[in-house]
């Protein structure tokens, strides 16, 4: 899908690779965003055991576009601790499978000034260790 | 059927000297909070017969609730029947819900609730060596590994997304935090009393934007407790109780990560429905309204969702700062809320609408207030409609 780019400078407090959750992590080692889906056709996320809008069990995670558009974002100018670059974007994305099926993330190879609502992006990953963090980048950067 | 909030007054409240460190340990505030509550109530400690807290003891040194039940309950020689306290529910209201299922269903006569907090102390202390806390895990998982820190953070997102939609501006969201500084400036209890200007707001720097410092509540040492009675008791009681006139209560995803809707309401809306549902009253019976502001932005949401103004009305409603002063027609956050006053982590409006529906507002007193709407939490949901009995 695309390339895993380099970390970052920022330290970040990375995520615990769990049972339930961990494929969302770890997908990216393939190039592949991986969200929840229901036998119902219905997309999840965060992942939970039955679906939220049927009510069944059968989910398993699925390759998804890893496109969508920034639903809302947030400029962080705070340094909440010693060595983490600001400022940077905090967003959620509304991925285009599915109305208002959103992932957290950061908008990243983009000024915090040039993000908007609606802004078209896509999935890069950023490789911590034994995670590969979903980050998303404005659409068609090449 | 008798609801069971309507068989339960407010007969004390009591607040302890707010620091930024306080001198005092937390289980000191704690007990200060709680000798002044019953004090004020008119009982003796041996009439206390229940005793909860939100949200319990935490483990973590950051000073978020350095108090338990079981230390107040040794500390003080209350003998109570039923202790219980959650870090579950809806948000910081939930020891008071609680409260009022003990006493509605005939277990306790009496029950203290409290809140104590020392995050002034905890973030006074020598940090550590600067390295990464542990592994996310659970709702952190979301949104830590994108350096979403803060519940700044994700309230920014509500901000952006209530701005772009209903064309709000810095100026307007920036009259809740002058409107609060003005409040702080009349109670003697307040952390920051020195009044600010919507210039010093904007010139104020941005924390994670829209938001900016003063838009952020700030970090005390403290306890608040609340004397909650059987209603029978109370009405034999030297004052007038409080009546809880309805009670609100509401839970949504935000805390476990999950965000449903356009980001621009919280799930408050089903604890704002559920206090309506309860009571013959409307919000423009409301004489003063306390709504939670750990950030600003949350109070907007709040006063839309608890029907005090309409959807995406709010920024106007509370643009320079007239309709929602001490004279206007919702005095809002008159002690100062956490903005100014400090995070008393809900409690502080809870205490502030017994003061006022008390009369015992001195310099800030709302002008013959009957009737007030108090509103706490982010991720969990509570309101209470209050009236002078």
């Amino acid at each position: 899908m695309t390339a895993v780019v380099q970390p970052g400078l920022a330290p970040r407090q990375l995520p615990a690779v769990e049972r339930d959750s961990g494929f969302y992590w770890t997908a990216g080692e393939k190039g592949i965003l991986l969200i929840q889906r229901c036998a119902c056709g219905s997309y999840n996320h965060p992942p939970l055991p039955r679906c939220p809008f049927c009510g069944g069990d059968a989910l398993a995670p699925e390759p998804v576009a890893g496109r969508g558009r920034v639903a809302t974002f947030t400029a962080n100018h705070q340094p909440w601790r010693r060595g983490m670059a600001v400022p940077y974007v905090f967003a959620a994305v509304e991925l285009a499978e599915q109305a208002e099926l959103y992932v957290m993330t950061n908008i990243v190879d983009c000024a915090p000034e040039a993000v908007s609502i609606g802004l078209p992006v896509e999935v890069q990953f950023e490789r911590h260790d034994d995670v590969w963090l979903p980050m998303f980048r404005p659409r068609g950067l090449g | 059927m008798v609801h069971p909030e309507k068989q339960v007054c407010i007969t004390g409240a009591g607040q302890s000297t707010v620091g930024r460190p306080s001198l005092r340990t937390a289980l000191q505030l704690t007990l200060d909070a709680c000798d002044s509550a019953i004090a004020d109530a008119g009982l003796t400690l041996a009439e206390i017969d229940g005793l909860t807290t939100f949200p319990g003891p935490a483990g973590d040194a950051g000073g978020f609730s350095p108090v338990g039940a079981t230390e107040v309950m040794i500390a003080s020689g209350m003998k109570p029947v039923w202790v219980g306290a959650s870090t579950e529910g809806h948000g910081h209201m939930s020891a008071i819900f609680s409260a009022i299922q003990a006493i509605a269903s005939g277990l306790c006569r009496h029950v203290m609730v409290f809140r104590t907090v020392a995050e002034a102390t905890a973030r006074a202390a020598p940090r550590g060596g600067g390295g990464l806390p542990a592994r996310a895990t659970r709702a952190n998982m979301w949104s830590a590994p994108f350096n979403a820190v803060s519940p700044a953070n994700i309230y920014a997102l509500y901000a952006t997304a209530y701005f772009a939609k209903y064309g709000a501006t810095a100026a307007q969201l920036g009259a809740i935090a002058v409107n609060s500084r003005h409040m702080a400036s009349l109670n003697p209890n307040a952390i920051y009393r020195t009044p600010i200007s919507i210039e010093d707001y904007l010139a104020s720097r941005v924390i994670s934007s829209p938001l900016r410092l003063y838009d952020c509540d700030t970090h005390i040492d403290g306890s608040t407790a609340i004397l909650l009675s059987r209603r029978d008791i109370a009405m034999e009681m030297a004052r007038s109780p409080i009546e809880i006139e309805a009670m609100g209560m509401g839970l949504g995803g935000l805390g476990i990560g999950r965000h449903v809707g356009d980001f621009t309401q919280l799930p408050a809306e089903a604890a704002a429905r559920m206090l309506w549902s309860r009571t013959d009253l409307k919000p423009r019976d409301v004489d003063v309204a306390q709504i939670y502001d750990g950030f600003s932005i949350l109070t907007l949401l709040w006063m839309e969702s608890l029907g005090l103004c309409g959807r995406g009305e709010a920024a106007a409603f509370v643009e320079g700062g007239v309709r929602i002063g001490l004279d206007g027609e919702l005095p809002l956050n008159t002690s100062g809320g956490q903005l100014s006053a400090g995070r008393f982590h809900g409690y502080g409006h809870t205490y502030e609408a017994c003061l006022q529906l008390w009369g015992k507002g001195a310099a800030r007193q709302v002008k013959g207030a009957r009737t007030c709407l108090v509103a706490n939490g982010g991720y969990g949901y509570g309101a209470l409609l209050l009236k002078r009995g």
